[in-house]
């Protein structure tokens, strides 16, 4: 790999530790792939999760002295103010570690969205932008969807990013590895945002190959949050940073120009079989529930209108949580959502993730509704047992305390 | 006992000795339980197995990516990590996770490494000279007996 003087000079700790230290990860995943060089980015997204194995790496940035020359966006860490209120004290460990995350991304110089769908709002990156994005539900969709280019980032290398300004150039950074190599055909019927969801669930379990993926046989563009959902599981059950939609994303007007010239390496139907296979593995138990848990990535403005409709004039039979950006949350407040869920017993939280460790203990070990497998699928460590519905089913469950088959 | 060396390729440097863990899955280190090191994903080949002082060899990573490095940071601080990682294919989140949390990992090894190897031989990753060195316990004929 070939680095420029300044780059060699921040290797070797003359622009401080911190510095160094982001350089050497950087460098060291550099050379895994054989990059030959660095180039400057113009944005990043990254973690502050609170959880312990990113506070710990940021922590030790801070403490090398650095800081960020592109300030990232964050993902959610917890608004433990209000969870504290509604649902009662969160552990000391908890609460101390949100504290001590948010506290060290404001002073590394990250701007705190607290939202893990940047893409969409406050840090949208153009065609062809270089960025480095963490959050994998994010990385697909400014790839594939808007067609800026990122590899897919750890919280660990975003930051390093950040701290950095510049990226190992490698993967789908370069032109020849945006092409596809996978033709996926897609027999299955997609209607609506729950059926993207199942499709970028189902993908991997039939090719756990990391090339990229052209899915065809889909007519009908996915609305924004389709594309979240569906990016949000592919790199849930694989590893997929980037795909092709023939006549639907930007770098796929035909699907010739998807494969680029490159010859078709797999391929892979989807079937309606398929989709009903992951409806089934995440379909949890019919029975009574104690808790819904909405919003992983979190809920846009128009679902959080959805939501509103559902459950206007009645009651919530469990705890209803609706995790969205706080732009979201002032925007349901503005169009009168918010006063609708939280009458029918909801709560709309800003800031908020559903896996910070030692702040959703009371839900541990039971029954729960949610409408994203990416958010069973992570939650499974804490013994916590979801049945994931399209969100107006899990709405419809939190109303009635169950769930049915 | 008999012992053979196979190249690899050092990504992230240091030195780990410990049994084979031969995965065909990749794993993503937070669905590991940090009191055992348990593989706990249903369906993951190694569900229930323990990956603690383990040598990892899978085909790669996946998972989040927050996820990733903190489930491999919690297995770290209850001792329950693997002593090293051995994949065939690089993936960017567990490169740089692996990295930063300073666990030795390689990649580009000797093909005849994955003919040979086989689950709970001995093994010594060396990713700072690029070597892998197995010991086997049994010979060829007593293994086929076992």
């Amino acid at each position: 790999m070939e680095l420029t003087s300044l780059e060699l000079d921040m290797l070797a700790g003359k622009h401080g530790e911190g510095v160094a230290l982001a350089m050497k990860v950087q460098v060291g995943t550099g050379k895994a792939f054989y990059a030959k060089r660095m180039v400057p980015i113009t944005r990043t997204h990254v973690a502050a999760s609170a959880q312990e194995g990113d506070l710990y790496f940021v922590t030790k940035l801070l403490d090398l002295g650095a800081r960020c020359v592109v300030s990232p966006t964050t993902n959610p860490s917890m608004d433990t103010g209000y969870v504290e209120e509604h649902l009662g004290p969160l552990t000391d460990e908890g609460r101390d570690r949100v504290q001590a995350s948010n506290d060290a991304y404001r002073r590394i110089g990250a701007t705190l969205t607290l939202s893990c769908t940047p893409e969409l709002e406050k840090n949208v990156p153009a065609f062809g932008e270089v960025v480095a994005f963490s959050e994998s539900s994010a990385t697909p969709y400014v790839n594939s969807v808007l067609g800026a280019r990122s590899n897919r980032e750890s919280s660990i290398s975003a930051l390093c990013a950040a701290v950095t300004g510049r990226v190992p150039e490698y993967g789908l950074l370069l032109d020849e590895n945006r092409k596809g190599e996978v033709l996926v055909e897609v027999e299955a019927k997609i209607e609506d945002d729950f059926d993207w969801s199942l499709l970028g669930y189902a993908y991997p379990q039939k090719y756990k190959g990391a090339e990229v993926p052209v899915f065809t046989g889909i007519e009908k563009r996915a609305t924004p949050e389709g594309f979240v959902q569906f990016g949000a599981e592919l790199a849930t059950s694989g590893a997929v940073a980037m795909y092709h939609i023939a006549g639907i994303t930007p770098e796929a007007p035909t699907v010739e120009a998807a494969f680029g010239g490159n010859a078709v390496k797999h391929r892979v139907t989807i079937t309606d079989a398929d989709l009903d296979r992951v409806r089934e593995q995440f379909s949890g138990e019919s029975g009574p529930i104690e808790y819904a848990m909405l919003g992983c990535p979190h809920l846009t403005i128009r679902q959080v209108g959805e939501v509103a409709a559902l459950v206007d004039g009645k009651q919530l039979a469990v705890d209803t949580w609706i995790l969205v950006s706080s732009l979201t949350l002032e925007l349901a407040e503005r169009m009168g959502f918010l006063g609708v869920i939280q009458r029918a017993g909801g709560h709309v939280v800003a800031d908020t993730c559903m896996d910070i460790p030692g702040c959703w203990d009371a839900y541990y070990g039971r029954p729960g509704v949610t409408e994203s497998q990416k958010c069973a699928f992570y939650c499974q460590v804490y013994g916590q047992r979801y049945a994931v519905r399209p969100l107006a089913q899990a709405v419809q469950a939190a109303l009635a305390g169950e769930v049915v088959k | 006992m008999s012992e053979h060396e196979y190249a690899c390729r050092p990504i992230s440097e240091g030195i780990g000795e410990g049994e084979a863990l031969l995965s065909t899955d990749a794993l993503c280190f937070a669905l590991c339980e940090p009191d055992t090191g348990c593989v706990i994903e249903s369906g993951h080949c190694l569900d229930g197995r323990s990956v603690a002082g383990k040598v990892l060899v899978m085909p790669t990573g996946k998972g989040s990516s927050v996820v990733q490095a903190d489930g491999l940071y919690r297995l770290i601080m209850k001792k329950t990590a693997p002593a090293a990682v051995v994949i065939q294919t690089p993936e960017p989140v567990l490169v740089s996770t692996i990295i930063a949390m300073e666990v030795p990992l390689v990649d580009e090894v000797d093909p005849a490494f994955y003919d040979d190897i086989e689950d709970g031989d001995r093994i010594a990753v060396d990713a700072v000279a690029g070597k892998i060195v197995v010991h086997r316990r049994n010979g060829p004929g007593e293994r086929e007996a076992r």
